[in-house]
């Protein structure tokens, strides 16, 4: 429904060729610049979602945590064989000539900086889960691989990956970093970067709205803009809305038990509404100053004090131990990531099921949201830079990351097996592993502030993506929609936690985890359309 | 009076624009100003243009048709935003400095529903800039 103006202009010679106008199914209520239906379908269906799963909260939850389990469990193999082909196709399309075609033709330039970019992409990629994470699961590993294999009727009985490192401690430690930075580096990454470069390439490349259905194109074809279109996109609100809002409500309950550890806050209703209202109140300022002046500096800010605090760490913990955690745990993720990675055969059940498996699909349905944020902000770099980016340099910080605050962790409990950190809940491991070291107060404060900062982060990014998508791919929509979007999250979020509580919470996470089974089907399918996409444009340029 | 008139356009509303863009033919001839187009377009595909390249020669065609058909010098000055949404108005209120305008004539609509929640576009430059502002309400 726009009058546009009337006058022919050359496109770029692979442009796609298509009727559809970018933004002829919006209609615009209120002044309001809106996609019809995808709009009304997802916000109404979420809202519905909401209610019924607070009326049926044991069944709800009860159905969704099975549904999750049956998917994780059944396809494994399936999510670990997607995700190694995820990973070789990367890394194929990196070294192979269809590397140099760059994002928004032969003469774009980078709209941001490197550094920039980058905090970006870690801020929306997974500031948030390194922050929890990043203590607790090379713990977990470490005393699984321990406490060595057990077997019950013919299954292994134990969560320990692999064949486990019975009684041998630095074995145990190798293996805990190897399968820690195995579920953390080259396989969410590219995750992320398949769903980022398809919807790039074809929008930057071949002039396609930026939103999920246009990486279906070169498959589906004009069936895009019809009902094919509308489901892909509505799931994909529908994952990113209920994976940030009930990461929030549990986010608030964390951040809520570290404060209460730390200053001995209250962790009542009134505290974790007011919590979840501050952050969304920061977030919608940040909405508000826009991209660069809002979510860009946000994560540029936040990954300085990240930075800060991993050298803090590195140089006030067991520096020793930290070096060797990085360079013998980054080598035994060399080692091990073809075993850990074998999605047939494995013994391992609870491991390569409960944590690969349920990882993947979790991975995958945020890779919506993230995958459209990279997008957003990586015009102007070749395939080749991109994925590089995308992928290899955040390996190698998750590495980093691993190494510091899980080889610290684990050398606490090697030193001590009655240490604070080896039984904290999850929330306060971070929080015990920093308080034997100096300065625990200032550290423990910043990682407080760091995890508050990335919930901002995520719910901005979140509202711009949604938008997005529920705009019909414009970016350029009113900013009262991304207000809309933003306290929306909030809403749903402060809800389910009051009314709901944990079983709520639980429900639509695991709601949210099994969108990953679709797609995942949607994700290969993309690999082709990429490929498909890349090779036309690479003939078009004479390659 | 004046010699450098500016008219933010946005291409995706043409008729919209109308009634403003005949003012500041009027106004430009009568005065013998210069009349400046400024367009913003983000870097995503939209409605108007595929590429920040397309737009500007979309925004600079629309100025030669404008200045053969009205007869007074039309300009295209054509900015790239990473969020057209928000920086729009810093953007508007920078190049009316950068060109050296002296009036802006601006399209814009009855305040509605929304108005009430997000400043429109002209409310933002009456409040921040020195500039005389004409609104023309479609």
């Amino acid at each position: 429904m726009t009058d546009n103006v009337d006058i022919s202009i050359e496109e770029a010679p692979d442009a796609i060729e298509t009727d559809y106008e970018i933004g002829q199914d919006n209609i615009t209520p209120f002044g309001l610049d809106i996609h019809n239906p995808v709009f009304m379908i997802s916000s109404i269906s979420i809202v519905a979602f909401v209610i019924l799963t607070l009326m049926f909260q044991d069944s709800a939850s009860e159905f969704f945590v099975w549904l999750r389990n049956f998917l994780t469990q059944n396809f494994d193999w399936f999510f670990l064989s997607a995700g190694n082909i995820f990973v070789l196709f990367c890394i194929v399309l990196m070294i192979s000539p269809l590397g140099k075609i760059r994002l928004g033709g032969p003469d774009a330039e980078p709209d941001y900086s490197y550094m920039g970019w980058f905090a970006m992409l870690f801020a929306a990629g997974m500031g948030i889960g390194l922050m929890f994470f990043g203590v607790s699961e090379p713990i977990s590993h470490f005393n699984s691989s321990l406490g060595g294999a057990a077997m019950e009727g013919g299954a292994r009985s134990d969560w320990a990956p692999l064949g486990a490192a019975a009684g041998d401690t630095e074995a145990a430690r190798n293996l805990g970093m190897a399968a820690t930075i195995y579920h953390w580096a080259l396989h969410p990454w590219a995750i992320y970067a398949v769903v980022a470069l398809s919807l790039a390439f074809f929008s930057y490349n071949r002039g396609l709205p930026l939103t999920l259905r246009s990486s279906f194109y070169p498959l589906l074809g004009e069936r895009v803009w019809g009902w094919w279109g509308h489901v892909i996109d509505t799931v994909a609100v529908f994952a990113t809305l209920f994976g940030l809002a009930t990461s929030l409500g549990f986010g608030t309950q964390q951040a809520l038990a570290g404060m209460n550890y730390l200053f001995g806050w209250s962790t009542g209703d009134f505290a974790k509404v007011l919590l979840i209202a501050v952050i969304t109140a920061i977030a919608l300022i940040s909405v508000l100053r826009g991209l660069d002046g809002g979510v860009k500096l946000l994560s540029e800010v936040n990954i300085a004090m990240a930075a800060l605090l991993l050298v803090f760490v590195m140089l006030i913990g067991p520096t020793g131990d930290i070096f060797s955690a990085i360079v013998s745990g980054g080598l035994a993720y060399a080692r091990e990531i073809i075993p850990l990675s074998m999605p047939f055969g494995r013994e391992d059940t609870n491991f390569s099921q409960g944590w690969t498996s349920f990882y993947w699909a979790w991975w995958i349905s945020w890779s919506p949201f993230v995958g459209m944020f990279i997008a957003r902000v990586s015009r102007g770099r070749s395939v080749r830079e991109f994925i590089f980016c995308v992928i290899i340099i955040p390996t190698i910080v998750c590495i980093l990351w691993m190494g510091v605050f899980g080889g610290t962790a684990i050398s606490q409990v090697v030193a001590d097996a009655s240490a604070a950190v080896k039984d904290a809940p999850l929330e306060l491991k971070l929080f015990e592993m920093l308080q034997p070291l100096p300065l625990a107060t200032f550290t423990s404060f910043l990682g407080i502030i760091l995890v508050l900062v990335f919930f901002i982060t995520s719910s901005d990014s979140g509202s711009l993506v949604i938008d997005t998508i529920t705009a019909g791919g414009k970016t350029s929509a009113p900013v009262a929609q991304r207000v809309f979007w933003c306290t929306f999250e909030g809403v749903v979020a402060a809800v389910l936690l009051l009314v709901g509580g944990a079983t709520a919470l639980t429900a639509l996470q695991a709601m949210a985890v099994s969108t990953g089974f679709p797609f995942t089907i949607v994700l290969l399918a993309m690999c082709v359309s990429l490929y498909l996409g890349l090779r036309e444009t690479q003939k078009m340029q004479g390659g | 009076m004046y010699k450098n008139i500016m008219v933010p356009v946005d291409l995706a509303h043409e008729s919209r624009l109308e009634k403003a863009l005949a003012t500041a033919a009027d106004l430009g001839r009568h005065y013998g100003a210069e009349i400046h187009l400024v367009g913003v377009t983000g870097v995503q595909p939209g409605a108007v243009a595929h590429t920040p390249e397309e737009y500007k020669r979309a925004l600079e065609e629309f100025a030669n048709r404008l200045s053969r058909e009205k007869g007074v010098g039309f300009h295209a000055h054509a900015e790239v935003s990473h969020d057209p949404a928000v920086e729009l108005d810093k953007i508007i209120e920078r190049k009316s400095e950068e060109i050296g305008v002296d009036l802006v004539i601006m399209a814009s609509h009855v305040p509605g529903f929304v108005d009430h929640f997000v400043r429109s576009n002209a409310g933002y430059l009456v409040e921040h800039s020195s500039i005389s502002v004409f609104v023309v309400r479609g």
